[in-house]
């Protein structure tokens, strides 16, 4: 059993990479995909890993930030500052990014997680915005409000974006997935079923709470920390309030806990924010529209809170297969 | 180290009991929920906890369990390997691996997973696996989800769920999320069980399903059960010994016809004129 199993997983991350990862790089560097649509859908492989971190927090810890986007400006800044003046080479600046993010999140889940209720909304929401003053006044470290640039490769390079972008969204939703099948994970669902249901069952609370916490805090760090080369810019803006709500909305429209749910709803409205633009400022419109139409037909989001599965699409494809070899 | 285990026992006699409670009490504002409770459990009892509704009997629970602190009083409890703790200031979860399990009035269960997750979370702290083995998906990693996993499962088909083990645990019928809160309590692997009314809602046949349930689980979990419960019948028929709390303070101990014949009891239960009746 375990052997086939480990075959089909080598198979199934195989193809993932192949069909997700590589090849619309190919088609991108040959020019059958142009550099605008290529833009697009790189921003919005940034947006799924962003709506993951909400969701790790919300969806799947049960706790509501309003701060993701502040994570997300820590890693930005932060990934450029390690990369500029610490010197170090892109990859370990963007995971460098990604632990300072999280060290952060420990810092502020120690007083807050404690409390019940919609407290860490309110702190995470304050800390969005405090941070974003903080990065207008740090002159020397972040620019200001004139914000900071940054070029490298993945700025000029649309494939090589392409692949390295998707290729941390693959790696992310598959670490993550794996941590969450697993008695951990099953631990932090507890957490979110019932505080104290989990408490008198061994769980500790405050302990997955955290763990939760720390890990979307490390996501947002990561997904700030490639859209600053990607970009090329940074503002101080990044951290700002209207933009966790936007990570928020991609969340709740996917499904609450869904992973899956959180990049397709990121891919869709992404790309719909780009498509409604032959409407011009009508578009801001529209896209409300859109938002509280899936809300009253499909008030759990797209997937609920399912999963679309590849081990078990690739199951139900070979248990197909098996009866008629049978 | 040395130090820190004089301190957890600080305050407790050792001996063979498994539980003493003495003279805990417990104040909400200005309210004297439970005042001078003392029991004394031994190992393998079954005992029962009985009184009107609001005498205190989940707040002794609750103290037992580590969700409220007493404000007075000492509670220890020896664990397996013969050391005593302190209850005092100890969350839940604390107790929990020292090997207090418990169930509640209003069932909670975790509603939106599976019947077998919820009985694979309760078993989190026997887990062989650290953060690594599971990111990576190691060869432990499978062999220790294999073995809790089988693990689980004979639990579910002794109480014959096991055929539901992949439905979401709010979808069961009542008298299965009672019994699937019983088994996820007893994954723990606890030495005390605390049972918080387990026939409540239920019919007298399963009432009566559920009292050859618990003594099942007396002969195959060798643990010590202690049980809030209202159907007096289900008490007088399976306790050895019963506590009868009224407004926070005991009024009676013994064995269940002591109690039963007991005038403070009756008052308690059935007011001043069934006395006299009687």
């Amino acid at each position: 059993m375990n052997p086939k199993i480990r075959l089909r997983n080598f198979i199934l991350l195989g193809s993932i990479s192949v069909l997700f990862v590589v090849l619309p790089a190919v088609l991108i560097s040959v020019g059958v995909i142009d550099g605008y649509t290529a833009q697009i859908f790189t921003l919005a492989g940034i947006n799924a890993i962003m709506a993951i971190s909400v969701n790790i927090i919300s969806g799947i810890t049960g706790q509501l930030s309003l701060g993701q986007a502040g994570f997300m400006a820590v890693g930005a800044y932060s990934c450029i500052w390690f990369s500029q003046v610490a010197l170090m080479p892109l990859p370990v600046a963007v995971i460098a990014g990604g632990l300072l993010a999280a060290f952060i999140g420990f810092l502020i889940g120690f007083p807050t997680l404690k409390l019940s209720g919609d407290y860490l909304a309110i702190v995470t929401l304050g800390f969005g915005e405090i941070l974003r003053v903080i990065f207008v006044n740090l002159k020397g470290i972040t620019g200001g409000a004139n914000g900071k640039r940054f070029t490298t490769i993945l700025a000029a390079r649309a494939d090589i974006a392409w692949v390295v972008i998707i290729g941390i969204l693959v790696m992310v939703v598959i670490l993550l997935q794996n941590f969450l099948r697993s008695t951990y994970g099953r631990a932090i669902f507890s957490v979110r079923e019932d505080e104290i249901a989990a408490n008198s069952n061994g769980i500790s609370v405050f302990r997955y709470k955290m763990t939760g916490f720390v890990i979307a805090a490390f996501v947002a760090g990561i997904g700030g920390a490639i859209y600053a080369p990607f970009i090329g810019f940074v503002k101080p803006d990044l951290s700002s309030f209207n933009r966790s709500v936007d990570y928020l909305i991609y969340v709740v429209l996917g499904g609450m806990g869904s992973i899956t749910g959180s990049i397709l709803a990121a891919f869709i409205l992404t790309y719909l924010q780009e498509f409604l633009r032959f409407l011009q400022e009508y578009r801001l419109l529209f896209y409300p529209v859109i938002l509280i139409l899936v809300m009253l037909f499909r008030p759990q989001g797209l997937l609920g809170m399912k999963e679309l599965s590849f081990t078990g699409l690739m199951d139900k494809l070979t248990a197909k297969r098996k009866p008629e070899n049978g | 180290m040395a130090k820190s285990r004089k301190d957890a026992s600080k305050g407790c006699r050792i001996s063979d009991v498994l539980l003493t409670a003495e003279d805990i009490s417990i104040v909400f504002g200005g309210l004297r929920a439970v005042s001078n409770f003392s029991c004394e459990l031994k190992q393998g009892e079954l005992v029962g906890l009985i009184g009107p509704n609001g005498a205190g009997k989940t707040t002794v629970f609750n103290m037992l369990s580590g969700v409220y602190t007493p404000t007075e009083g000492t509670i220890c409890i020896t664990d397996a390997h013969g050391r005593t703790h302190n209850v005092h200031r100890k969350k839940p979860f604390q107790l929990s691996k020292i090997g207090i399990a418990r169930t509640f009035q209003n069932i909670r269960l975790f509603g939106s997973l599976s019947v077998l997750d919820n009985v694979l979370i309760a078993m989190h702290s026997q887990r062989g696996v650290n953060p690594f083995d599971v990111l990576f998906r190691t060869g432990r990693f499978y062999r220790d989800e294999e073995r809790l996993r089988s693990k689980a499962m004979e639990m579910l088909a002794l109480f014959r769920i096991d055929a539901k083990a992949g439905e979401l645990a709010r979808n069961l019928p009542y008298g299965e999320q009672r019994k699937l809160e019983i088994v996820r309590a007893l994954a723990t692997n606890p030495l005390l069980l605390l049972l918080d009314e387990p026939a409540a809602g239920m019919n007298p046949q399963e009432t009566s399903e559920l009292m050859e349930l618990i003594g099942f689980i007396r002969k195959n979990f060798n643990l010590t059960i202690l049980l809030i419960e209202h159907d007096m019948k289900l008490v007088m028929g399976i306790c050895e010994r019963l506590i009868v709390l009224d407004y926070g303070r005991v009024i009676a101990a013994g064995p269940p016809q002591e109690i039963r014949d007991n005038p403070a009891v009756i008052k308690a239960y059935l007011g001043e004129e069934a006395m006299i009746d009687a």
